[in-house]
């Protein structure tokens, strides 16, 4: 009993509970979930693809984790700056035309010019946090709205395509490789994150500007600076998720790149047991919330819900995993049973 | 005292160019388009078709909004249209329903407004003058009944749908086209339908999803190209094959410039047209409106089908989109 309840008190308790529910849930409807096969060199199966397109919203879901523990508000912009990113690189690389076979310029210094600019999109919202005040959604509202138009301008309202086998690569796999490529980069980006957090004081300095910014600086933390760099490093993810997303369909398609991840990266933290009001994080707790979304979306394609229900299944979930974590519903649970006990006590002396 | 002349002759220039425009606005007709956005190939030759017919040569003044796929950025682009008081309004609505409000607008201010591509459902259908587009069932049919020619009486035709946004017109139109004719030949089995949003990504998650389900899919429908070339690379991620020689037939709509690319790659088996090149349509309908005609409700444009026997390559060299 007391094995259990040091086990239910812990913090990532909670989030893997709910993705082993869901995975529960997804093997009674769908029997062969967890079948792992080779095809083609590549692993195949339904746990890859959750683990493969969940990739980008885990990318942004740690960048969110810091950006919500340092400023206690939430960057909505990261939808769009992957748009932005993928249009920067595939303009580049294409040369500005709508549809090319073969690389006009280096993709790699096309790759990396996108995340120059996702970085300095990243500094943009950090500067009117940090620096100017303004409250997070407010400031990242104007990349928000602005970024698909400035995708749009840089690709002239076009899809542009970039039809070369090595551009898919980071959407797809290496040849001998049965990885796909994004599995390795959320990896690398979740570990060095973590590394970095865990190794230095950066994380507890984090959460120390996101509880009390003032307190922090008295005692001499740099919060406007460590504010700025959240949203800096929030850019940064969302650079590399639109390369992934660009990669995969090997395109730049600006009205549909990232939209709406902003919100399932959201989610996301808010499932992985963080609270938005900033301050104390965990950033393996959002990478599950970010996993066990992509679990549901790939478990109702496996059962074939009809696609206009899909949002109902969906919002049903959500709101049972966010009751099951909320602390009120915990206290009520308790009271309840301690009320049981008492009547039983009760009824035993009489 | 020279530069008193140069400012008196610079406001003299500057008055008699405005005098020439405003004299030159007032013969020509303005047209408001409202576009969805850019999502697809189809939708920037339909936003190419208006460019290249409203023309000042054409006596017309085109104001163009792109509402980037949200309605109420295309209700804020009719406000404006009225506020300029424009001669026409187009739109080509991203969803059917909630325009009421917007068009009454329109009428109180005497503002035709011509739909295109995408219906409205509207109760009181005299808020819209008329509405321009393809036949979205028809095109389904075709699309069924060349199935039905590919297959014959084949045993067992194993069918998915990789669907369009749900409620779009589309995507309800050619799934109600498709059932109608496959509803009568009990040999072609629906397996599965889900909607890939008219996105090349989404089209690529729902294939890799149905390829996971079902062993013995023999023919992908995707409601567009876009899905088509995900749907494509999904099936050859899996090791499998498609086109005219693989294991799979894929057929998709709209028919861009990209689908004969693949038809004549060997991994699309054949689109049904939808045609986008609106502009000259609806010229032809504002032209009789001017000229006081009546005109009617709804209006169909010319559709085609194109499949892999057909000499792909000379129908590629003449396509506009």
């Amino acid at each position: 009993m007391e094995g259990i309840k040091k086990l239910t008190s812990k913090r990532l308790f909670m989030p893997l509970f709910c993705l082993a529910i869901m995975m529960v849930v997804a093997v009674i409807a769908s029997p062969d979930f967890f079948k792992i096969t080779v095809q083609n060199g590549v692993l195949y199966g339904r746990v890859i693809d959750v683990i493969n397109r969940g990739s980008e919203v885990v990318i942004l879901a740690v960048g969110m984790t810091i950006v919500v523990a340092a400023s206690a508000g939430t960057d909505i912009s990261v939808g769009a700056l992957m748009a932005v990113v993928a249009a920067v690189t595939c303009a580049f690389v294409a040369g500005g035309q709508q549809s090319v076979n073969e690389y006009v310029n280096n993709p790699i210094l096309g790759v990396l010019l996108g995340i120059l600019v996702g970085i300095l999109c990243g500094c943009f919202n950090g500067f009117l946090v940090a620096k100017m005040k303004i409250q997070p959604m407010v400031a990242t509202l104007i990349l928000f709205t602005a970024g698909r138009g400035i995708a749009q301008l840089l690709t002239n309202g076009q899809i542009t395509y970039v039809r070369v086998e090595s551009f898919k690569k980071l959407g797809s796999s290496l040849p001998g490789v049965p990885i796909p490529t994004s599995v390795f980069i959320t990896i690398f980006v979740v570990v060095l994150t973590l590394f970095v957090l865990k190794k230095t004081a950066l994380g507890m300095y984090v959460e120390s500007v996101g509880i009390n910014p003032t307190a922090s600086r008295l005692v001499g933390l740099n919060s406007t600076l460590i504010i700025f760099g959240a949203y800096a490093f929030s850019g940064l993810c969302a650079s590399i998720a639109g390369l992934i997303n660009c990669s995969r369909i090997y395109s730049a398609d600006a009205n549909n790149i990232g939209l709406n991840l902003e919100l399932d990266a959201i989610l996301a933290v808010a499932l992985g047991g963080n609270s938005l009001g900033g301050g104390k994080f965990s950033l393996i707790g959002s990478v599950i919330g970010a996993y066990t979304i992509q679990a549901l979306t790939t478990t109702l394609y496996a059962v074939s819900v009809s696609a206009d229900q899909i949002p109902v299944y969906k919002a049903i979930v959500v709101i049972i995993i966010v009751s099951l974590q909320s602390p009120e519903l915990g206290k009520w649970i308790r009271s309840a049973k301690a009320k049981k006990a008492a009547r039983a006590g009760k009824g035993g002396i009489a | 005292m020279n530069k008193k002349i140069v400012a008196l002759l610079s406001v003299a220039a500057v008055a008699s160019t405005m005098a020439v425009n405003v004299s030159a606005e007032e013969d020509l007709i303005t047209v408001g388009y409202a576009q969805v956005g850019a999502e697809s190939d189809w939708r920037t030759a339909n936003t190419e078709s208006f460019k290249s017919t409203f023309t000042e040569e054409n006596g017309y003044k085109l104001i163009f909004d792109d509402a980037q796929q949200k309605q109420e950025n295309q209700i804020k682009a009719i406000r404006n249209f009225i506020q300029q008081d424009v001669d026409y309004i187009v739109v080509a609505p991203v969803v059917e329903t909630g325009w009421e409000t917007v068009l009454q607008e329109a009428k109180d201010a005497g503002i035709p407004v011509i739909l295109s591509d995408r219906m409205m459902d509207v109760a009181d259908d005299s808020l819209y003058t008329c509405w321009v587009g393809g036949n979205f069932v028809k095109e389904g049919e075709t699309c069924a009944n060349w199935l039905v020619d590919k297959f014959g009486d084949e045993e067992e035709v194993n069918v998915v749908t990789i669907q369009g946004t749900i409620g779009a017109s589309a995507q309800i139109g050619r799934t109600e086209g498709v059932d109608n004719v496959l509803k009568d030949h009990a040999n072609f089995k629906i397996l599965d339908q889900q909607s890939g949003e008219f996105t090349q990504a989404k089209g690529q998650e729902v294939m890799e999803s149905f390829l996971k389900s079902y062993d013995d899919i023999d023919v992908v429908i995707c409601e567009n190209d876009n899905e088509a070339f995900g749907a494509i690379d999904a099936i050859k991620a899996a090791g499998k094959t498609c086109g005219p020689e693989g294991d799979i037939c894929v057929v998709s709509f709209d028919s861009v410039k990209a689908a004969f690319e693949a038809m004549i790659a060997g991994d699309l088996n054949a689109t049904f047209e939808c045609n986008p090149l609106h502009g000259p349509r609806v010229a032809e309908i504002i032209q009789k409106l001017e000229a006081g005609e009546e005109v009617d409700k709804i209006q169909y444009v010319d559709e085609g089908a194109f499949d892999t026997t057909m000499d792909l390559e000379a129908i590629l060299a003449e396509r506009l989109y």
